[in-house]
């Protein structure tokens, strides 16, 4: 076997290693790599280690922090990207990988994706929460605006609060609307009225524009300053429908900036019209008190009698009384009057005096004066008076006869 | 500041008295006080809203330190 050794070449593991390294890195200097993401890992040196496969196969990857401070959006598992790089050997642990330079999202843009996905983790946030949302105050009388101070918003703004709202006082915080550095300003503006303090609500606005010249108001920091607000705000930004983020978080959300500046003026009229409507409220509570206390008024009146109508009363009832007595005496009166008629008569019949007028006569011994009715009574020589119907006469008696009745008549 | 904190209580007191007057619970003499006063809070309360002397001005930060600028306006 020796002389087998020395015709066969015999590569050390580096060697050949390395000379795969050179072919394979000759070959594939340059490629573009479509798959989907799987095993994605960040590390803390900034790297990322993550596979492309498909239904077949799988590709190791590699993104290194100086290429991935670039990538907007998240890379993250399921997610089917297109790669741009080159296919590297990494020979410690003999594989073959993908260098990533570039990674895009496939079938929709970087930026697209990137905003979904934050969207995404502030709704888990709970960024979005209408339990979040304050309400404005009644009357905003100091409205803060973070814009451009040279900016079409901000005269739009003015001008609607100057025409309908004049007791607005507006606190400008001037700040850069697109560009790098707009983000940082508009989150620090909105951080600087909060400071300020005197403000009742919070404008972030800017004017129409391209998506990419809006794109600051999508930012995280916006988002999450005007989460932060103590002060309520009103997003007002562009002139269309497009719904930034700063949008979504902020407490109220209108698509112009004018309309930003309605809102205060309605709140305005609002105010107006419910003193009004107060004030009519006032009035006819007190007609209506007035009213009901008149009428009571009246009844009471009319329950209350004058000391005069009460003299009358008593004088008619006097002379009612009065009326009364005398016909109840009167009456009285006859009915005795004609009881004693009566009387009389009866009395008149019963007389003796008219008996003695029929021819009957009364004998009175004298001088006891007893009138005599026993003849056993009487001796002879007794002085009799008798009286007749017409006069009297006296006599003595001559015979007794004691059994003599209905004798000489 | 404080004009406008008096005003949020006007507004509350105002509609205290609207409920105080309409369920009629209070004597003559307490119902004609409330209606006085409740006119003139009202009334008050118009005139702030009514008020035309605004101030525009911009917020300066230097050092930390807040300064107001008046903010010239440009009618276009």
């Amino acid at each position: 076997m020796p002389e087998d050794k020395k015709a066969k070449h015999i590569y050390s593991v580096s060697e050949i290693t390395q000379e795969i390294k050179l072919i394979l890195e000759g070959a594939f200097s340059t490629v573009w790599v479509e798959g989907e993401i799987s095993n994605f890992k960040a590390y803390e040196s900034g790297h990322f280690y993550f596979s492309l496969k498909d239904e077949s196969a799988l590709l190791s990857a590699v993104m290194f922090s100086r290429a991935n401070k670039e990538v907007k959006f998240k890379i993250e598992d399921g997610l089917k990207v297109v790669c741009f790089g080159s296919i590297g050997l990494y020979g410690p642990r003999g594989q073959y990988q993908l260098i990533v330079e570039k990674i895009e999202p496939k079938g929709i843009g970087a930026q697209q994706l990137a905003f979904e996905q934050l969207k995404k983790k502030l709704v888990k946030e709970g960024l979005f929460d209408p339990g979040h949302k304050r309400a404005l105050a009644p009357m905003p009388f100091c409205a803060g605006i973070v814009t451009s101070a040279s900016g079409a918003a901000v005269r739009d703004i003015l001008q609607i609060l100057k025409k309908g709202a004049p007791c607005v006082d507006v606190v400008i915080r001037s700040v850069r609307v697109q560009g790098e550095s707009a983000a940082k300003e508009i989150a620090q503006g909105i951080l600087d009225l909060n400071e300020f303090k005197k403000v009742d609500v919070i404008i972030i606005s800017r004017g129409g524009g391209s998506i990419e010249d809006l794109w600051s108001f999508n930012e995280e920091i916006v988002a999450r300053a005007v989460y932060n607000s103590r002060i309520p705000t009103i997003s007002a930004v562009g002139h269309q429908i497009n719904i930034t983020l700063c949008d979504l978080v902020a407490d109220l959300f209108v698509e112009t900036p004018s309309a930003a500046a309605k809102i205060i003026v309605d709140k305005k009229n609002v105010l107006l019209n419910q003193i009004d409507a107060d004030k009519q409220d006032f009035f006819s509570s007190i007609s209506q008190i007035l009213y009901s206390l008149n009428k009571n008024l009246i009844a009471l009146k009319h329950m209350l009698k004058s000391p005069l109508d009460r003299l009358l009363e008593k004088q008619q009832q006097l002379d009612e009384f009065k009326a009364g007595l005398v016909s109840n005496i009167r009456h009285y009166l006859n009915i005795h009057q004609e009881r004693a008629r009566g009387l009389i008569e009866k009395l008149e019949a019963l007389s003796p005096l008219a008996i003695l007028a029929r021819g009957y006569s009364l004998s009175i011994a004298m001088p006891q004066g007893m009138v005599v009715k026993d003849s056993a009574r009487l001796k002879k020589g007794d002085l009799i008076k008798t009286i007749l119907g017409r006069g009297a006469f006296l006599s003595s008696v001559q015979e007794v006869m004691k059994n003599e009745r209905k004798t000489g008549l | 500041m404080k004009e406008k904190q008096a005003f949020e209580e006007d507004i509350k007191k105002l509609e205290k008295i609207v409920d105080e007057l309409s369920n009629g619970k209070l004597t003559l003499a307490e119902s004609l006080k409330k209606y006085e006063e409740g006119i003139k809070l009202a009334q008050d309360c118009s005139e702030v809203l009514n008020d035309a002397q605004r101030k525009v001005e911009i917020l300066m930060k230097k050092e930390g330190k807040f300064s107001l600028e008046k903010f010239e306006e440009k009618e276009s």
